[in-house]
């Protein structure tokens, strides 16, 4: 099926995801989408899948024919399937259950005429699934091939995968390519959204890479892996003069060989030594271990093994309350989520933040501290304005405001995200104070410039493997963007996996 | 415009006719008058000093009952065993009867720890469904839910096993107690002014419990945000308890209350529904504890009004129940339509 996409808008809010991305995309192709986080990738994908509805203007035109998907159930009318990066199966439910759902029209399906296409679709394709087992008991790999016989059985005409490479095995990932594959033969369009450059260059016959909603640039093969990182990336942007290391002072946390794992992923073995008032940037794409390591820094998550040492103190397997009171405090992105109480004052928070432990509030001094905090970060509110009044920027400062003093570690998810770079500046100005009074900062960043900036050292994440800390002031924005892709891993030596 | 305090009342008041409307359409389609039955009910609740007192003798239960619930709500916990809570209130009350019953201690101090019983076993029987929730996963809706069964088979079993009375076992209750131990009462009237004292000061700790300590303060962000009261350092699921505690004693005070001052026997309907009154009261007022003494006074009038319903119209009496269920209903859907409104505008 060819898909014709023109000036594709989307806002969200104030957000402009989707800037008038105009893209033709060829019946029987394989094409790629590369971009960062944020760049605009999922919207337009979840527009043409149905999801979100972009803002009038834009077109889609399906096979020569202009169509508006009101749906997923539309899409799927159209000829148009996804394939999300979290299965959206029914673990609970048999293989075959799954297959029949979404079948339009049939109250009382025919299993067995089902199962006997279930067994010549999975056969086509060279796939084992047994039709009766239940979904909670298949690998992602194997749930993916459920979905995509679901989706050829619904009769989609193309399918959109959405990182389709995370949490997968070598051996699956190479069966999915294959089949892959094999789809535009039936004349069947394929679109790989992806970050990883190598899987995009085996698989796809066009790249279209986008940037912050643009879409900046389309390839054919041979692909150039600098190329892309270029593009994907963008030139560099100076925030100014990079500050160095506040200088070498004792250690403060101390990693020795920690290892780490949920159901996606393993981090295994990583050494690492912060000094007091280093900076230590985060890098790679959303979910390859960073956010686990954080949580682990911050005692929210235990290892399994390996020991964190706090000032010499060993902390390892401790709860967070110990880690709080050690002197690590964790600022997580989700701020509305995680880190604020929604209905509760400024006031009540600085109070809350202070660790009370008499019995009746003391109204005038919590005032007092709400209107230092307010007055020293620059917050636009008042005492008793309700965090969730406050915009993102505001919030964000709230949340630094409520760090205690002194603190030793002070972790960061996205410290900046959302923000403008007003805000930027005047809260890397707070953090970088803190790191004076001896404070070392860990901090996740999608925004490579923010990590070059303002990192002494960098570690690189990519599918739970973890880089030797990179010196800030010996690197690039194209060689972190390529370690985040998972290229050059193997020439960087010393990899801490 | 329609903000503040105003806006408030406003509300309140459309909120309040709707309900009112409602209920009135209900009565034209019985062929009953509504104006008559408003009469009649608020003659029958606030009409004479007799009727006031049999009001307050629903007050004092529902608004201990609404007090501990406001406990539970500011944690963000739905305390639906609260019914339960009352029951073992009142059991372990006449527990502590019975225990004494032929002791030489001044009545004083038997009632005094017959109620300090009551509070503990509204407590133990409230922790129970923290402690499920804690540490088993079970939502406290469900669990308490349970645990109300429970408690209504304890009470029977109770009655018609080993603490019947003697020669037959009755629906009736046990054996009721003897005079001495029953929370002084006004001369002719029902009321106790101690179960009311009671009741009113645990409101008044339970309105500075919430307004002005750092417990409270907590509690809030616990029950707004549990992840970040978590990550500010506030021990959240040691809080989720206490609030269970808290609300369970008071409950079990309501129980007591229901032994010792108005039954003065175990009864299987001992509770009488009280607790899930309080829930529509604590919903009602929305986390404000100075509304549950009007707000709480009213429903009861609801209660005792309407009993003058099938003497005098041949009406149910049910129809409290009713008024009371739509009026919660049409507050949070107005609460709820001002919200889309205001969100528009």
């Amino acid at each position: 099926m060819n898909i014709e996409l023109k000036h594709i808008n989307k806002h969200f809010g104030k957000v402009h995801a989707n800037k008038s991305i105009d893209l033709l995309i060829a019946s029987g192709t394989i094409q790629g989408i590369l971009g960062e986080n944020g760049a605009g990738k999922s919207t337009l994908m979840k527009i043409l899948s149905g999801f979100i509805q972009a803002d009038p203007g834009s077109e889609i035109i399906l096979d020569g024919k202009p169509v508006t998907i009101d749906s997923p159930a539309d899409a799927i009318r159209f000829g148009v399937g996804m394939l999300h990066q979290d299965p959206l199966d029914f673990p609970p439910m048999r293989a075959l259950d799954n297959f029949l759902l979404g079948l339009p029209g049939k109250l009382f399906p025919n299993r067995k005429e089902v199962i006997q296409d279930f067994s010549l679709l999975a056969r086509e394709f060279d796939f084992s699934i047994d039709p009766e087992s239940y979904v909670d008991s298949l690998t992602v790999g194997e749930r993916q091939q459920l979905e995509i016989m679901r989706l050829l059985f619904l009769g989609a005409r193309v399918f959109i995968l959405d990182e389709p490479t995370t949490g997968i095995s070598a051996i699956q990932k190479e069966k999915l390519f294959a089949t892959l594959k094999k789809l535009p033969e039936q004349a069947i369009t394929v679109i790989f959204v992806s970050h990883k450059l190598e899987d995009v260059e085996s698989l796809c016959d066009h790249v279209a890479v986008l940037r912050a909603g643009e879409l900046v640039g389309e390839f054919k093969p041979p692909y150039s892996t600098q190329k892309f990182v270029e593009t994907m990336f963008g030139k560099m942007v100076t925030l100014g003069e990079r500050q160095s290391a506040v200088g070498g002072g004792d250690t403060t946390l101390s990693l020795d060989n920690i290892s780490i794992e949920d159901v996606r992923l393993k981090i295994n073995h990583v050494d690492l030594d912060v000094k007091a008032g280093e900076v230590i940037g985060l890098a790679g794409m959303e979910g390859s271990g960073q956010d686990l390591f954080m949580r682990a820094c911050a005692g929210l998550m235990r290892t399994v093994g390996g020991t964190i040492r706090l000032k010499g103190q060993d902390l390892s397997g401790k709860p967070y309350h110990a880690f709080k009171k050690a002197g690590v405090n964790f600022l997580p992105a989700a701020r509305l989520e995680e880190g604020l109480v929604p209905g509760l004052s400024l006031t009540d928070h600085f109070v809350l933040a202070e660790q009370p432990t008499g019995v009746f509030i003391d109204r005038a001094a919590g005032q007092k501290l709400a209107e230092d905090r307010i007055a020293s970060f620059n917050i636009r509110g008042t005492p008793l304005s309700t965090v969730e009044s406050l915009s993102g920027g505001n919030q964000q400062r709230a949340e630094l405001a409520l760090l205690q003093s002194p603190l030793s570690l002070v972790l960061l998810e996205h410290p900046t995200r959302g923000l403008d770079i007003e805000s930027v500046i005047y809260i890397w100005g707070k953090l970088k104070e803190r790191c004076r009074q001896g404070a070392s900062i860990i901090f996740i960043s999608s925004d490579l410039d923010e990590i070059l900036q303002y990192s002494d050292r960098i570690l690189v994440f990519f599918s739970g493997k973890v880089s030797a800390p990179i010196d800030a002031g010996k690197t690039t924005v194209a060689q972190l963007g390529q370690l985040i892709g998972g290229k050059g891993w193997a020439e960087m030596g010393g990899i801490n996996a | 415009m329609l903000k503040g305090r105003l806006g408030n009342l406003v509300f309140q008041a459309i909120a309040l006719a709707l309900a009112f409307g409602v209920v009135s359409l209900i009565l034209i389609s019985l062929d009953a008058s509504p104006m008559d039955a408003y009469k009649n009910m608020f003659v029958g609740s606030v009409g004479s000093v007799r009727k006031i007192a049999e009001v307050l003798v629903a007050f004092v239960p529902l608004l201990l009952v609404t007090a501990g619930l406001l406990v539970t709500f500011s944690a963000g916990l739905w305390n639906i065993g609260v019914e339960g809570q009352v029951v073992l209130g009142a059991i372990a009350t006449t527990w502590v009867f019975r225990y004494f019953l032929e002791s030489a201690l001044p009545p004083a101090l038997i009632i005094t720890l017959a109620i300090l019983g009551g509070m503990l076993g509204g407590a133990l029987w409230a922790s129970l469904t923290g402690i499920l929730k804690t540490f088993g996963g079970v939502n406290e809706i469900f669990g308490g839910l349970g645990l109300n069964f429970v408690s209504t088979a304890l009470t029977i079993y109770l009655i018609f096993g080993p603490w019947k009375r003697p020669g037959v076992a009755s629906m009736s209750g046990t054996v009721p107690f003897p005079d001495q131990f029953s929370l002084p009462q006004l001369t002719d009237l029902r009321i106790s002014p101690w179960a009311l004292g009671i009741a009113l000061i645990a409101v008044v700790i339970v309105y500075f419990l919430l307004q002005g300590t750092y417990f409270g303060l907590k509690l809030k962000a616990v029950g707004r945000n549990f992840r970040a009261a978590y990550l500010l350092g506030i021990p959240t699921w040691q809080y989720s308890l206490y609030s269970f505690l808290i609300c369970g004693a008071l409950a079990g005070a309501a129980g007591a209350v229901q032994v010792a001052a108005v039954y003065h026997r175990l009864i299987p309907s001992i509770s009488s529904g009280y607790g899930y009154m309080g829930l529509m009261v604590a919903m009602l007022i929305n986390y404000q504890a100075l509304w549950a003494v009007p707000v709480a006074f009213f429903f009861a009038a609801l209660n005792i009004g309407s009993i003058q319903l099938p003497i005098l119209m041949k009406l149910d009496s049910s129809l409290s129940g009713v008024l009371q269920g739509i009026l919660v209903l049409s507050v949070l859907l107005v609460a709820g339509a001002r919200q889309k409104f205001t969100k528009k505008a």
